[in-house]
Order: structure tokens, then sequence, then C-alpha cells
């Protein structure tokens, strides 16, 4: 009898590693699940994060699917080894800070890793040929399963007919005329799939599988290294703070985060111990986290700006406390005149596009919690 | 007990799943995490893997779950 064959199946929870891995799992391959966690995956935090998100919980969409085909799915902590990735991409960035090439070549040789330790045969991705244009290209194809180290155990069902035939077709594990010829942006052939396989609900994550391709978050990436002369090395913590509240950074040596509703205020008091953080203590506000070396004059014109986002903001003045990460505190009482210097001086939001004045904080960007 | 808090999901599925390696089949573990998403993504990880998921509750702000390692 023949034995078996074992493959493992990049899930990310959209709907094409789905059907990838479904498609092989139709031939008799017993298939398990693989992500990735870098640290910059959308599944998760911010819904976690924001209070409003609670109400309706977040499903991790690679478990949902791991959970409907019946696979078992492994998830890999990554965040260390992928900062090399993301600070020397070899392949460069995409449209924003996603180094697509160079991820998807070095989850590719992490699922390789993966198969010679757990007695697995090959991997398949739910890649489709010009589907994406980093990553997902006819010419960028082969060099994600050569520089990888992959090589022919790599298998893509979706478009496998475009390519030359791998291990798994050439053996005979898979029947590669069972195999797809999808290629495109078009999502046509695959909801035929979706329907002859009877799915009823997928995910369909826009843009990519995570922050790095979202043109808001990668300017915050590129201001945070700016502001540490250009010192890439990060930590997990620097990047889950990218994700949450208002970053508004009045000059190069500090920025301030500001939580922009309860549940980030929640989130953002964690990390008390390792930034200066500032509230407003004679009208209700937001919680404020600051980044950096603030001279005394800096900390004026941060208690002014966390005056500025409560309901304090057209008071006469506001007494605000500034708590160090020893904890001790000192109060200062911010009269809110100085608005011409904030004027001057411009505030910028790394995740806008234009420089601003401290005018836009208008109602609409005030505590909502 | 598996102190899985300030972690945010995955992270605690993670480690969960990593530390269930060092378990045996009916050993119990319980995990305390503080991201609500636990509630919901380690009972589908321990569906996935065999194994069950004994109570489940939140208690000052904090979610506990107690596991049992299935087979
Ligand atoms: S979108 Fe992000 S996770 Fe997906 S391939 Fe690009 S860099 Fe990697």
């Amino acid at each position: 009898m023949n034995k078996q064959r074992k493959a493992v199946a990049l899930i990310s929870g959209g709907l094409d590693s789905m059907l990838a891995a479904k498609t092989v799992m139709d031939q008799g391959v017993h298939v398990e699940g693989i992500n990735f966690f870098t640290g910059f995956c959308v599944e998760g935090h911010t819904h976690a994060i924001r209070a409003k998100a609670k109400a309706k919980p977040k499903r991790n969409n690679a478990l949902w699917v791991a959970e409907q085909l019946g696979i078992k799915l492994h998830i890999v902590d990554v965040i260390d080894e992928y900062k090399d990735v993301l600070i020397n991409p070899k392949h460069g960035y995409g449209a924003n800070m996603n180094p697509c090439l160079d991820c998807k070549i070095f989850m590719v040789n992490k699922a390789k890793q993966w198969i010679a330790e757990n007695g697995f045969d090959f991997i398949i991705t739910g890649e489709v040929i010009g589907q994406r244009p980093m990553s997902q290209r006819r010419d960028t194809m082969p060099v994600i399963a050569r520089e990888s180290g992959a090589d022919d155990l790599l298998l893509r069902p979706l478009c496998a007919k475009y390519l030359p035939p791998t291990v798994p077709e050439r053996e005979g594990w898979v029947d590669r005329d069972k195999l797809h010829d999808f290629s495109g942006r078009s999502r046509k052939p695959q909801m035929e799939l979706v329907k002859q396989y009877g799915i009823s609900d997928y995910a369909q994550p826009a843009g990519g599988c995570c922050f790095l391709t979202d043109p808001n978050y990668s300017a915050k990436l590129v201001d945070l290294w700016q502001a540490r002369d250009n010192n890439r090395e990060y930590e997990l913590d620097d990047i889950m703070l990218l994700k949450v509240g208002r970053h508004i950074r009045p000059a190069a040596n500090f920025k301030l985060i500001v939580a922009r509703e309860e549940g980030e205020g929640r989130f953002l008091e964690g990390y008390r111990k390792e930034y200066i953080s500032l509230f407003s203590l004679s009208h209700s506000g937001p919680l404020v986290l600051l980044d950096g070396t603030p001279s005394a004059e800096d900390l004026h014109l941060a208690a002014a700006i966390t005056a500025r986002f409560g309901q304090g903001r057209n008071a006469e003045s506001v007494e605000v406390t500034i708590t160090q990460k020893d904890g001790s505190e000192r109060r200062l009482r911010s009269s809110l005149s100085p608005a011409p210097t904030f004027r001057r001086r411009g505030i910028y939001e790394p995740g806008r596009v234009k420089r601003q004045a401290f005018v836009m904080s208008a109602a609409g960007d005030s505590y909502a919690g | 007990m598996l102190n899985a808090r300030r972690l945010l999901c995955p992270l605690p599925v993670i480690r969960t799943q990593d530390k269930i390696k060092q378990l045996q089949p009916g050993d119990r573990l319980e995990v305390v995490a503080t991201d609500p998403g636990v509630m919901q993504d380690i009972p589908a990880w321990c569906r996935i893997h065999g194994h069950t998921v004994l109570e489940s509750r939140e208690h000052e702000g904090e979610f506990i779950i107690v596991l049992q390692v299935g087979g």
C-alpha cells in the first residue's frame, strides 16, 4: 500500500491558502497548517485593544480556517528572526514597508525546516501567479522556491499548471491534472471553487496579511526609526504600540501616544513603567505616553497637548500629572495659551501625509472614553 | 499555571501550544491572560488539536482557561 504523504500548508487565514490546502487534502494527502507570527500580523491585536471591538470578538482567521478544514494548525513565533527580514530585505520593499518577497522566502524556508523536523513531505502555499505585484509574479515564483531552499518541494496548487511539475506531482503523490490554473487578480475561479467545496464563509483580507502594507503604519515605523538615529532595531512593544492610539511628534526628541478611547487607554496603562505618562487631573481625558527624552520645556508642551485632547480643551487652565517611569509624579498647570507655539513648531503625525498645526485637535480627535 | 498576561493574541495561544508540548496526555494547564481574544482562540486551538477546555471564566479583568491535554 502506498504510504500516505504529508504536507504542511502555509495558512494565512485568507481564502487562497484555504483553497490550496483543501485541493491537496482532497487528493488524500495528510495536511497540517502552519502560521507565522511576525508581530505585524493583522490577526488579533487591535480588535483586542479597542473597547468598541470587544462587543463582537474577532476570530483568529487562521485558526478558524484550520477548524473548517479539520486540520491542525501550528502557530510559530518568528518575531525575532523576522527583524532581519524587515530591516534588510534583499529584494526591497513593496508600496509601503512590506518586504513581501523576502517575507515569503523566509516563511517558506521556515516551513522547509519544519517539514524536515516533523517528517512531512512537501509544502503548500496559496500563491496565485499575477495576484500580488511583488511576491506573486511569474518571475518571482521561482525565486521564492529557490531562495527558500524548498525548490520543487514547494507546491502551489492554485496555479500549479503554469509552473514546472514539482516533486509531489512527479512522484504521483498528487495528480497534477486535478490542480489549478488560476492567474491574475480576478477572484472568479476562487469563487467557483468555493461553490464547489460548499464553503459558506471565509475571510478576505484586503491588501495584505500584515500591517506593513498599511501606509499609516509604515509611516509610523519609519518615523520611529528616524527618531532613533536610523537605528532600525525594534522590540515587540515598539511595534505593538504603533498599532495603538494617535501618534504625535511635536519634536525630534520625543513623541506622544494618545489613547483614542477607553480600550486603548487600558492597554497603554500597561506601559507606564516603560514610558513617561501624562493625564489630565482636573478634567477627564486620555492617558498619554511619552516616548523619548524630553527637556523641561518639552514636558510643558506635552502637558498642553494632553490637556487639549481631554475635556479641558477649552478650559482656562488644566492640571496635568506627569508620571516618570519610576512612579514619581509631578503636576503641571497648563494654561491654554501656547497655541501659537504649537503652530510655529507644527505637530507632525507620522501617519498623516501633511504637517499640521496643533489646531487639528478639533472635537473629532478628542478622547471618547 | 501559564502566565500569558499582557500578551496579545495569538501570543497566548503560541505560549499555550509550547507549554503543552512539555506535558503529558491527561495533564491540566491553567492559562491566565488579559486579552479577551483568548476566550475564542484558545478553545478553537484546543478543538483542532484534540485538547479539552474544562473551564473558562473572567475574574477581575483577567481571563482564565483550564484545559486538559488530549491523547
Ligand atoms: S503582506 Fe506582510 S506578511 Fe504578507 S507577504 Fe507581505 S510582508 Fe509578508
